[in-house]
């Protein structure tokens, strides 16, 4: 492992930067697709279990579009589709983004909506999930659809399913390396940056998965510490109503 | 810019090359990771603490890393094992072909092996202790008894795995293989026909994943009714 602390070619840092500068775009990447996904998902999600309209059957365009065509496809789409499509000038914008701003947005965006379908989903089982006396008894106190789902269908959906949603934040930081295709010097880009330099691959590939197993570590241990943090007696396996 | 998909036509043989390689990862991918997962999920079965431990340990890591971070290992190790094997320790060259193959049956099996896994433990343990009171060998147990319920139990979720494993297929373009996507981007940017080339490969896409996931869809709801 010494080749952490080696000289990097510019002479201006060691190896160990360029990692850490990878983690930090892969875990902002992460992170910040998480919280557009976790907005998003939930509307759609609402969406779908909402009595007939168009909204469910909009919510289910969005869910079946985004979860049939593959991520790496996706990303093209928004890096160099979209720009294209757009008005001249805003194309033009998007384009002229600095480095590596006209990477990470595109990618932020369509990691975000491309989770967020797969968390609509996870929503609308969770939502369904809760028999439907909870919703009629709800109207009968006079709670109106937003108070229904703000205060007594989500908090209970979202606990129902938490182990999903665990799964889908550990998928995340993996999905991110989709990025490395459009141009951002993630983590996994950048083991292939350093193999270029020293061709010392094992060392190279090596750290960076490592580092991928500690990221799904801390991501289970947060995603268990929530779990176990915001849990009720009511809802907990084992606990008295069923 | 002006939209043109005449140029679709014309590229339509090269995309077919790619969608016909696109298939064939898929099928290796399926097959052999099934093979491979259920190998994975009996040794983490196992009472043997060392097997079972290995088992599950393969499964974990690969399971935590990015498939294109595998696709980096397995294109440098490789070449490397073939060598270290046949060699005498020189590396081998060896096509992107067959790197994608082990790639993806090495990845594919970590997953199929937690599916398998689960249609394993939907198995009452009664059926395991009457094999052993039968006298069975364990060979037999999991190839005639046990593995042909534990697959029919999970049909649904290994088939949904499959649809999965065809989309995950168009990372091997980092590795600037021809599948669907890699054959597509090739002529997007030598006829600088980007928009019409990653529109038409969104919609193949597209169209295969959905006309398959209707397909589970509907055979989960009959296998729910179905007099198993």
């Amino acid at each position: 492992m010494s080749l952490l602390f080696e000289t990097t070619p510019d002479g201006a840092s060691r190896y160990i930067d360029w990692i850490l500068s990878g983690l930090a775009w892969t875990v902002s990447l992460a992170f910040g697709a998480w919280a557009i996904s976790l907005v998003v998902g939930t509307m759609i999600g609402v969406a779908r279990t909402l009595p007939g309209g168009i909204w469910p059957r909009l919510g289910r365009v969005y869910v079946e579009a985004f979860r049939n065509i593959p991520l790496l496809v996706q990303m093209f789409f928004w890096y160099f589709v979209l720009p294209e499509l757009l008005p001249e000038r805003l194309g033009l914008a998007i384009k002229q983004m600095d480095p590596p701003w006209s990477s990470f947005v595109p990618a932020l965006v369509c990691l975000g909506l491309f989770t967020a379908a797969r968390i609509a989903e996870q929503v609308r089982a969770g939502v369904q999930a809760l028999p439907a006396g909870q919703s009629q008894a709800a109207a009968a106190l006079g709670f109106g659809r937003v108070g229904l789902y703000r205060q007594i269908l989500l908090p209970q959906a979202f606990r129902i399913i938490l182990p999903t949603l665990t799964n889908e934040f550990m998928t995340i930081f993996k999905n991110t390396s989709v990025a490395l295709t459009i141009g951002l010097v993630e983590l996994t880009a950048t083991a292939r940056e350093i193999n270029e330099n020293t061709f010392r691959t094992f060392e190279a590939y090596g750290v960076v998965t490592l580092v991928y197993l500690v990221i799904a570590l801390l991501a289970w241990s947060l995603m268990y510490w929530i779990e176990r943090a915001t849990q009720l007696p009511s809802l907990a396996s084992g606990g008295g109503r069923k | 810019m002006s939209v043109d998909f005449s140029t679709i036509v014309s590229a339509a043989p090269f995309l077919l090359t790619g969608l016909w390689f696109t298939i064939q990862i898929t099928l290796v991918g399926v097959g052999g990771g099934i093979v491979l997962g259920s190998l994975l999920a009996v040794a983490r079965l196992s009472r043997n603490r060392f097997i079972s431990g290995l088992a599950t340990a393969y499964v974990n890591v690969m399971r935590s890393i990015p498939l294109i971070l595998v696709i980096f290992w397995i294109f440098f190790l490789v070449p490397w094992a073939i060598g270290w094997l046949v060699n005498g320790g020189r590396p081998v060259a060896v096509g992107a072909t067959l790197t994608i193959f082990i790639t993806f049956i090495l990845f594919e099996a970590a997953y199929y092996a937690e599916i398998v896994r689960a249609g394993f433990r939907s198995i009452s343990t009664g059926q395991y202790e009457a094999c052993e009171a039968l006298g069975l060998p364990k060979f037999h147990a999991y190839v005639y008894i046990l593995f042909p319920q534990a697959i029919r139990n999970v049909l649904p979720i290994l088939l949904t795995q499959t649809i999965i494993l065809c989309q995950d297929t168009s990372p091997v373009y980092v590795i600037s293989a021809t599948d669907l996507l890699g054959a597509a981007s090739k002529i997007a940017q030598r006829d600088g026909r980007l928009v019409e080339m990653y529109l038409t490969v969104g919609v193949v896409y597209f169209l295969f994943s959905y006309t398959a996931s209707q397909f589970v869809k509907s055979l989960q709801s009959r296998l729910a009714y179905g007099g198993r």
